[in-house]
């Protein structure tokens, strides 16, 4: 028994439209059925926040919701930050700070921290550590990580 | 995950019908938060399941009716932690739900979601026992509610039966009890706690404390002595009264969190500390 789906939804701008399996989470759905695999699977509890995306403005695991829960919705992945070729100040603080170890756990940070920025454009540290404390970094570059936030929000490092 | 069917009703009749139609092969898909991981896990293999996050009328997510502060059962621990009202007039549940996982995981959990799950560890259980919060229940035939001290049973367990439905949890407004929430974890940031604790007073001199995570359930025990609100009492004299609300507390020996002697003994610590914010918004609401 296979239940379907008619899924539409807005993904990075682009409107698409997909028959998915019910049981399916929008994880699976961004990764497979869409093909954006830059939104990473890792524990799938919910604990990593390496499936980070925004959905309608927040930041969600997407391990935890089943794509039909976002039918309508408007989803921007790690994929949708750049524009024309040139990353976005996230990304570019990221990169020159040293964020990026390993990589892997670095599309989730960027879409908490994102949603961070879009909710209180110069946050302090300690939001910066509330923000991104369901984010893991398995390379421990923590500081580097607060660090490139602090850098894209036009802030000082103190 | 094992196959199911989505569905998703738009009116609350509609979800009761399909409880109804589906009894225990149906499942409520609230923020999803612990369903999701349950259903992938195979812990529990619904035919269906039901949405509810498009139901008009568990909109808008939190309101005031009467002297009741209605809360929706699709109300996300991220509007509670933010809420003005629920600021002002129940801090001790907005301190609760900021608590909750991370940002992600509060943009999704609700509060109902919570409590039906029955985790003897949920933040949100004591704050609402120490306000006297009613689950409101629905089913096809009836209407009913209950208090919260008598729908949390144990681990996994609430009065709940299979056709019916948590639409809300209501809090009423006509009391006043200045109340403070905390916690114990192993860190900071994202944790399941090894004790929760609410303590709650009033100006008649009751005090109400609630404590979970140290036994099959959380619990609610009662001062009414007026020792513990006195705030010309000394900590002397307040210590053995505190120690014997905790008397109910038997934590678990085999836990990964912590170890059964320092939950106990922590927990008049914790309690002292949230006696001591609770009279504090006491004083400033006077």
């Amino acid at each position: 028994m296979t239940e379907t789906f008619h899924l539409e939804l807005t993904v990075n701008g682009r409107p698409r439209s997909v028959d998915i399996v019910a049981s399916h989470t929008l994880l699976d759905v961004l990764r497979d059925d869409i093909g954006l695999t830059g939104t990473k699977e890792c524990c799938v509890v919910g604990e990593c926040g390496a499936c980070t995306v925004i959905v309608d403005g927040k930041p969600i695991n997407s391990c935890l919701m089943l794509a039909a829960e976002a039918d309508g919705a408007d989803v921007l992945t790690v994929e949708g930050l750049a524009q024309e070729g040139r990353l976005d100040a996230l990304q570019q603080a990221f990169l020159e700070t040293g964020a990026a170890q390993c990589g892997f756990c670095i599309p989730g940070q960027l879409m908490a921290a994102r949603a961070l920025l879009e909710r209180s454009p110069h946050p302090t540290a300690e939001e910066i550590n509330e923000a991104l404390a369901g984010n893991l970094c398995r390379c421990a570059g923590y500081e580097q990580i607060r660090a490139a936030v602090l850098a894209a929000a036009g802030e000082v490092r103190s | 995950m094992q196959a199911f069917r989505y569905l998703r009703p738009a009116t609350v009749e509609e979800a009761l019908g399909l409880l109804e139609e589906h009894g225990d092969r149906a499942r409520l898909l609230a923020g999803g938060t612990d369903l999701v991981i349950e259903l992938r896990n195979r812990w529990r293999t619904p035919e269906v399941v039901v949405d509810l996050k498009r139901i008009e009328e568990l909109r808008p997510a939190i309101r005031v009716e009467g002297k009741r502060l209605v809360i929706t059962a699709g109300t996300v621990m991220g509007d509670l932690e933010k809420h003005p009202i629920v600021l002002e007039r129940f801090p001790a549940l907005a301190e609760a739900a900021a608590v909750v996982g991370s940002v992600q995981i509060r943009n999704r959990a609700t509060l109902a979601g919570n409590i039906c799950n029955g985790s003897p560890a949920a933040d949100t259980t004591p704050p609402l026992l120490v306000y006297g919060a009613e689950m409101v229940i629905a089913s096809r035939t009836a209407r009913r509610r209950m208090p919260i001290d008598e729908f949390v049973l144990g681990p996994g367990k609430v009065a709940l039966g299979p056709a019916e439905m948590v639409t809300a949890i209501e809090l009423p407004m006509d009391r006043r009890i200045a109340a403070a929430y905390t916690r114990m974890t192993r860190r900071h940031g994202t944790d399941l706690a090894s004790i929760t604790l609410c303590c709650g007073v009033d100006s008649t001199g009751t005090t109400r404390l609630a404590y979970g995570s140290v036994g099959p359930r959380a619990f609610l025990v009662v001062d009414e002595s007026g020792v513990l609100a006195d705030p010309k009492a000394n900590r002397e004299k307040k210590a053995p009264v505190l120690a014997a609300l905790f008397a109910k507390a038997s934590p678990s020996p085999t836990s990964m969190r912590a170890g059964p002697e320092y939950r106990v003994a922590m927990l008049p610590v914790l309690g002292a500390r949230a006696l001591a914010t609770a009279l504090e918004r006491l004083g400033k609401t006077a």
